[in-house]
């Protein structure tokens, strides 16, 4: 690895200090519980080792001292007494009962590691899956760990990796890298740097950032900058604060952004409004590109999309106008199965109008470690990577991409096919309550193998449908760590504060596996050795970072031109034809569409009308709400208080229709299943969309009633199904209908 | 007489509840109490061709705002102050906010000890 030249933040005092009575400890929200940002903090303990106060750090210049609710409620999840606190066994035959025994943390590891083992020797290690939630902070130990034990399937239990990597892959394989609206984030002296600029307009595609904040974007900074004086277009199809801000706001049906930026990019070709420049020096593809778009007119856009037509030209003239224009775009565009051209559709308009690598633009994110790609793929070797699930099927999934086709692993669960699992290995993954599509037809597969285990915060309906272990991890406040993360990558360090039970971290549970499955790829000592490692470009140690994080990487402009972007050092894009491709040979070779096409999402009120008189509904589930990240955050009773309950958000004309009222509780069903949700009446979007919060379970429930997920999970209603590339899936495009839940019900 | 207060910027309050809950953990109140409230107005939409929106959010101080009278004495902002993510409330002495009263729209300057 090259040595490079980081820049550190410099702070008054050492990361620990005292205060009065309490202790003060630098650090950084990295995860779980809470979501991928890392924001800054200051961990407050007491003589006792309690948490018992989180603030912002204001000398991070990620979030310069501010926080969001759920890390001021930290001490109420840290000290919750409902979280796991020792490892807990349980015979397989009373998997879904809730009959746990206490044993001891080496008896755990090693019966992990001994029925893992087994698996391996009977089956071969592809047998065994490895699975996490949402990519915060333990992707790379748990790579690392499936791929050093042999198996290639580390995998996600979500249909067509419907967040974020449908947007990464489709990059990658287009540009050869991928893209983040540039906020300033990457300079430690953030909207003082002089390199950069403030983005003219910044089009809002896909997600609500203020609640959302993913994908290493402070969800927050969008308000600085529209007190700067930035504009925003909104595409959402929802009324929202941002959106009554908005130069221009594109209410969007669920599911056809790519109708939507067609329609944008044919006024932008045919009205000439592209920056004639870029395109002809670093684009291929280009009057491919402009002939296919000529029949998403507009006019056509707004049968399509319900968006008006005039809207379409007018943001289209508003990108191709402002210098630069930016793009924030989030998991809406995933949550489609053909999510991956509608990806291409989109980030073809920021392209052709020039705003590539340029200040205040899109701009290639600085990485110390390659976060969608997971630590140690090496250790795998190509003829277990070739027996990974869904690559025969799949090939976007060799591009630079290390993870299994989550699809294909339900069938292979199912059937057998191309050979048994019969194990699974998951960390701080709900995914029953949250992620995995049809829930109910998932437990049934997991509840068939030989051997589930895994590390959690809280027991959750997940652990007890089908867990055989599982061990009480640590939340960040009670571990040490880095975080790398996603967006502009940035070394904090994660410093550990206080213990709870007998809570280890997921790195340590993943060395101490390690160790016991395969020792020669887990050489350290320590998790600390291991974290220097990790951060071995920086030139400094893990115990050096705690003084000196945040540690900021190089940053520069205009990579394509210097040659940055390419591995041998040529100018242009590190694709085939070392240009933007608007024309995909990759896509081409790959058997798919070289052009981004519109599919209409199926089921849907065009694709299949037949089915509109039983489910006349748009049903888009995922709606962010403050208190919550996700399956998160449900035990502490202040985040709780603020949104008690699951809600669907009806229409007033839709609610007179259906005769159903603000604060009734009613049943949201279709083909596959139904889940009760709480009435909102709100005008904030077409009278033909509901839209239904997502990761509802109850803390409080009977365990062996699985906490309700029974009747609280939406993803009851959610199909298994992904796009042509393998990427994408049904999240926020299917049908139903809404109907009163009956007394006694 | 009240000579200290805050000055609302409440054009960017995003109704995050930030300072809410801020609040809350910083005074230990029982859950559901506050020195602060976010109000919403909104929403609904309004001019000829119905495409203008209100939605916005203001927050109203309550008889349990001390302004963080522990945090000032040692020298630094209410906790409200320092973590709403939108940057829009400012802690200072009256006298000294109300000159800026007029600087910009949607502004409300709060008295509150």
């Amino acid at each position: 690895m090259e040595e490079r030249d980081y820049r550190f933040i410099e702070h008054e005092r050492p990361y620990t200090y005292r205060d009065g009575d309490l202790t003060v400890t630098r650090g950084s929200a990295w995860s779980g519980p809470g979501c991928h940002l890392g924001c800054g903090v200051l961990l407050y303990t007491n003589d006792e080792g309690d948490l018992v106060k989180v603030e912002g750090d204001p000398e991070n210049p990620f979030n310069e001292g501010r926080l969001c609710v759920r890390c001021l409620d930290l001490p109420e999840m840290v000290h919750n007494p409902k979280r796991l606190t020792h490892p807990l066994r349980r015979a397989k035959e009373d998997r879904g009962k809730d009959r746990w025994e206490r044993i001891g943390w080496d008896e755990a590891l090693d019966l992990i590691a001994a029925e893992l083992s087994k698996v391996k020797d009977e089956y071969g290690p592809e047998s065994v899956i490895f699975s996490c939630g949402t990519g915060r902070d333990i992707a790379p130990y748990i790579t690392r760990l499936c791929w050093s034990f042999g198996s290639p399937n580390f995998v996600n239990i979500f249909s067509g990796n419907a967040c974020y990597l449908p947007r990464v892959a489709g990059c990658i394989a287009t540009t050869g890298a991928f893209w983040v609206a540039d906020c300033a984030q990457q300079f430690p002296d953030r909207y003082d740097n002089p390199a950069w600029q403030l983005p003219e307009t910044m089009f809002i595609w896909g997600n609500y950032p203020l609640i959302a904040n993913s994908d290493g974007f402070f969800g927050h900074w969008v308000v600085d900058l529209m007190k700067r004086g930035m504009k925003i277009v909104m595409i959402d199809p929802k009324v929202t604060w941002l959106s009554a801000k908005a130069e221009v706001h594109l209410p969007v049906r669920p599911g056809t952004d790519a109708a939507l930026a067609l329609a944008m990019m044919n006024v932008i070709v045919n009205e000439d409004l592209y920056d004639h420049d870029f395109v002809d020096r670093w684009c291929y593809g280009f009057e491919e590109l402009r002939e296919h778009v000529q029949p998403f007119t507009p006019e056509y856009a707004e049968t399509t999309t319900w968006v008006p037509a005039e809207r379409i030209r007018k943001a289209a003239r508003i990108l191709a106008a402002s210098k630069p224009a930016t793009l924030q775009w989030g998991v809406a565009v995933d949550m489609t199965k053909e999510a991956l051209p509608a990806g291409q559709a989109i980030m073809a308009l920021f392209q052709v109008t020039g705003n590539v690598e340029v200040p205040g633009g899109i701009i290639v994110p600085p990485e110390i470690l390659n976060y969608g790609g997971g630590w140690g793929f090496e250790l795998l070797g190509d003829e277990q990577n070739e027996k990974r699930l869904g690559l025969d099927k799949y090939s976007l999934f060799r591009l630079g991409f290390q993870a299994a086709h989550p699809n294909t692993t339900i069938e292979a669960m199912k059937t057998g096919e191309p050979y048994p699992i019969k194990a699974a290995w998951v960390q701080t993954s709900n995914f029953l309550a949250c992620m995995s599509a049809n829930s109910t037809e998932v437990a049934a597969c997991f509840r068939e193998l030989d051997f589930v285990a895994g590390a959690d915060l809280f027991m959750t309906p997940t652990i007890m449908a089908f867990y055989d272990v599982v061990l009480p991890a640590a939340m960040f406040p009670e571990r040490d760590g880095v975080r790398l993360g996603d967006g502009a990558q940035r070394a904090e360090a994660i410093n550990k504060v206080c213990q709870i039970g007998e809570c280890k971290s997921d790195m340590e549970i993943n060395l101490a596996l390690g160790k016991r499955l395969a020792p020669e790829a887990w050489p350290w000592d320590n998790v600390e050795d291991m974290f220097t490692e990790m951060i071995a470009t920086s030139g400094i140690t893990f115990p050096e970072l705690r003084e000196v994080a945040p540690v900021y990487l190089p940053f520069e402009y205009k990579k394509h031109e210097k040659g940055l972007l390419c591995p041998d050092g040529s100018p242009g894009f590190y694709t085939a034809t070392g240009r933007i491709e608007l024309w995909s040979t990759y896509y081409k070779n790959a058997g798919l569409d070289p052009l981004p096409v519109f599919d209409e999402p199926s089921p849907g009120p065009i694709a299949t009308p037949e089915l509109l008189d039983e489910y006349p509904l748009v049903l888009c589930t995922g709606a962010r709400r403050w208190p919550f990240f996700h399956s998160e955050h449900r035990q502490a009773k202040r985040l709780l208080a603020m949104h008690p309950d699951p809600w669907i958000e009806v229409h007033p004309e839709t609610c007179a229709r259906l005769g159903v009222a603000d604060g009734d509780w009613v049943w949201v069903e279709n083909m596959l299943g139904r889940a009760k949700r709480r009435v909102k009446e709100t005008p904030i979007f077409d009278p033909r969309i509901v839209a239904a919060d997502h990761g509802w379970w109850n803390p409080e429930g009977d365990p062996e009633n699985l906490y309700d997920i029974g009747e609280l999970c939406i993803n009851n209603l959610i199909p298994w199904g992904n796009g042509k590339s393998g990427f994408g899936g049904n999240y926020k495009t299917n049908l139903c209908k809404v109907y009163k839940v009956k007394e006694g019900e | 007489m009240a000579e200290y207060g805050l000055l609302v910027d409440y054009e960017w309050c995003t109704g995050c509840h930030s300072c809410e809950m801020a609040c809350a953990v910083e005074h230990g109140f029982p859950v559901g109490q506050c020195g602060v409230a976010v109000c919403e107005a909104g929403p609904w939409s309004y001019g000829e061709d119905g495409e203008r929106w209100q939605v916005g959010y203001q927050p109203a101080f309550t008889d349990q705002c001390d302004l963080c009278a522990a945090r000032t004495q040692a020298g630094g902002v209410p906790t409200c102050v320092k973590h709403c993510q939108a940057k829009c409330l400012e802690y200072g002495k009256l006298s000294d906010l109300a000159g800026r009263i007029g600087s910009k729209p949607k502004q409300a300057l709060v008295a509150l000890a």
